[in-house]
């Protein structure tokens, strides 16, 4: 009994790397999503050798004390300094960090409550489903910036409940999306098939109903993390980042405070800019293409 | 439209203002414990002053009996006191709202409007350079944070050219009445209002722009081209009107949204609207005043969202009979 469900499972598993491998020669395929996968992989890459590239030191005002103070690049290269004599280059690859650790964590956060709420609502029917998706309507209709902006002044500054805040009002739109493919899904054969067979609903769940629905998951993730990267942004623009770390956002703030507009310091104010404009449309393309290719509805359309 | 639908809808939206009423008492009273001694933190305080404080900002008695307060003072929009300012804080609201008003209302419509025509050239000539160029637009301003777009605009446009103004409404210590005031406030609105129109044009453009490729394959379509009339006939008399239904209420729905989104974008321009307000408030941390203008932002979504869904089954007789 047990070597035939094994072996069911080998089958299950062989086809959906089959699945995997064509949707990769597919995605090689496609010109925007390989772009922005490069574009990914370059920022990406300076995040990690963070250490290697940039001096650390150069962080902290106490050891920039004998910096000049808003040294253009040519005075001090690669990037200049700001009013601190803090190195900007330092910041922009260690704020890169942690730009994009927000920006995945709380995509992560987001992903996971929207997907197992989602997956809820659209698989069971009656009171608690209904009542699930009632609150989901609620958070949709909440505005996200003033509800992110409370949540961060109630909680306190730091990069953990930044992470949490824009985790925890971005997950709305996933769980809408996963309730409307399972309300389809679960209609299925295979599915009737399978309880007709005995299975529980939890087996349902996991064995059908999840890996169905995980390509527009991954796809929803995708095009999820722009948004929360954006979001870490406004919100360190708003002085609500983490005080001792360097972030994009926090960059960009502490850019407008200490006056590089009037000053045209522009090597202080443009690199964030692009570098989160970069790591959105990145992820933006590699999303889209994403959508393309595991969703055949859209497939057909694109010929 | 039936009766039903709309009190349906409305109900719906009544429920959900509900819902944020209670959920804006909690989030503030459960986390924060004791605000009177936050903010009064290092001063010396007699006990007799402490309870007339917290009696003054209704911090007194249980956490039940400052909810049924506090949803009392709701019904009647009192939202209190501002802990900086002391003054009421729904006439701090109100007094702030006309210049948020003024400039969502203008970047709403310019918005919409630019949109929706790069949407209907980047579709109609489908795959064409025009189609990439200003796809490709579209998407950088869409991933550019809105407040850097203000500050490269105010960089070049203010600071570098000297075109317009750098901060505020209207010119320090301006007597002006009339038109020419009216002209110094134009004057000051054009750069946010700049900011916000590129930053949410993309967003009517992709969805103009899908409509109008999803319209194009409508069979009334390929009739009209049968009947021979002219490809600029079928585009706008056909095609255009019933491809934006969509963008028709995501401007509603914007229209809402946009009013707390400008928050950052008032502030790089210190433009005197609810968005500057919110980042004053959140510097003290003024908890009476955020509360106040979450309230407000969200009411504000909820009665734009309700537009939105009335609007779309006035326009499209098929959502009534759902």
């Amino acid at each position: 009994m047990s070597s035939i469900a094994s072996s069911a499972r080998g089958i299950a598993w062989q086809r959906r790397r089959r699945a995997l491998a064509r949707a990769w020669s597919q995605y090689r395929r496609h010109l925007p999503g390989m772009i922005g996968l490069g574009v990914l992989v370059v920022i990406v890459g300076m995040a990690l050798l963070a250490p290697v590239i940039s001096n650390h030191d150069e962080l902290s005002p106490a050891n920039t004390v004998d910096n000049p103070t808003w040294a253009t690049p040519s005075e001090f290269p690669p990037l200049g300094t700001d009013n601190l004599g803090r190195s900007v280059w330092a910041q922009f690859v260690w704020g890169a960090r942690i730009s994009l650790l927000v920006g995945l964590a709380a995509t992560i956060i987001a992903i996971v409550i929207g997907s197992v709420v989602g997956i809820l609502a659209g698989f069971y029917r009656g009171i608690g489903s209904a009542l699930l998706m009632r609150v989901t309507e609620w958070f949709l209709v909440i505005p996200f910036l003033p509800l992110a902006i409370v949540l961060a002044a109630v909680l306190g500054p730091s990069i953990r409940n930044i992470i949490i805040v824009i985790g925890v009002t971005s997950w709305p739109s996933t769980a809408r999306i996963v309730r409307a493919q399972v309300q389809t899904l679960k209609e299925r054969l295979y599915v009737e098939r399978s309880r007709a067979l005995g299975a529980s609903n939890r087996q349902l769940m996991a064995r059908h109903i999840f890996p169905n629905v995980s390509p527009i998951i991954l796809a929803n993730l995708t095009l999820t993390v722009p948004i929360a990267i954006l979001s870490e942004t406004t919100l360190a623009f708003l002085g609500l980042g983490d005080p001792t770390r360097a972030s994009w956002g926090k960059m960009l703030e502490e850019s407008f405070k200490a006056g590089a507009l009037s000053r045209d310091a522009w090597w202080y104010y443009l690199p964030p800019g692009l570098g989160i404009m970069a790591v959105v449309l990145a992820f933006t393309l590699i999303g889209t293409a994403l959508e393309e290719i595991l969703d055949p509805r859209l497939r057909e359309q694109r010929r | 439209m039936s009766f039903g639908f709309v009190s349906r809808k409305v109900l719906g939206a009544l429920a959900t203002l509900v819902f944020v009423v209670c959920f804006n008492f909690f989030l503030f009273r459960v986390v924060e414990s004791d605000p009177v001694g936050n903010l009064f933190r290092g001063r010396n305080l007699t006990e007799g002053q402490r309870l007339e404080l917290q009696r003054e900002f209704g911090l007194d008695g249980s956490k039940l009996e400052q909810f049924a307060r506090y949803l009392e003072q709701t019904v009647q929009l009192n939202f209190g006191r501002s802990y900086t300012t002391s003054e009421p804080v729904m006439s701090l609201v109100w007094e702030r709202a006309w210049p948020t008003i003024a400039l969502v209302g203008v970047s709403t419509v310019l918005s919409a409007v630019f949109g929706v025509l790069i949407g209907i050239v980047a579709a109609w000539r489908r795959r064409s350079k025009a189609d990439y160029g200003w796809t490709g637009f579209t998407m950088a301003t869409y991933a550019m944070p809105d407040f850097w777009l203000g500050m490269l605009l105010l960089v070049t446009f203010a600071v570098t050219l000297g075109w317009f103004p750098v901060a505020g409404i209207t010119n320090a210590g301006s007597d002006a009445t009339g038109i020419a005031k009216l002209l110094d406030q134009a004057h000051h609105m054009f750069l946010p209002a700049l900011t916000l129109t590129l930053a949410y044009l993309g967003e009517y453009a992709l969805v103009m722009r899908a409509s109008l490729i999803e319209t194009m394959r409508e069979d009334y379509l390929t009739l009209a081209r049968a009947k021979g009339l002219r490809d600029v006939v079928v585009r706008n008399r056909h095609a255009v009107p019933n491809a934006l239904l969509p963008v028709v209420t995501l401007i509603a729905i914007n229209f809402g949204f946009v009013l707390s989104g400008a928050i950052a974008v008032e502030t790089i321009y210190s433009w005197p609207g609810l968005g500057l307000l919110t980042y004053d408030a959140l510097r003290g941390p003024d908890l009476p005043l955020l509360q106040g203008l979450f309230l407000v932002f969200s009411a504000a979504v909820i009665f734009f969202n309700l537009v939105a869904d009335l609007l779309y089954a006035y326009l499209d007789p098929r959502v009534r009979t759902e």
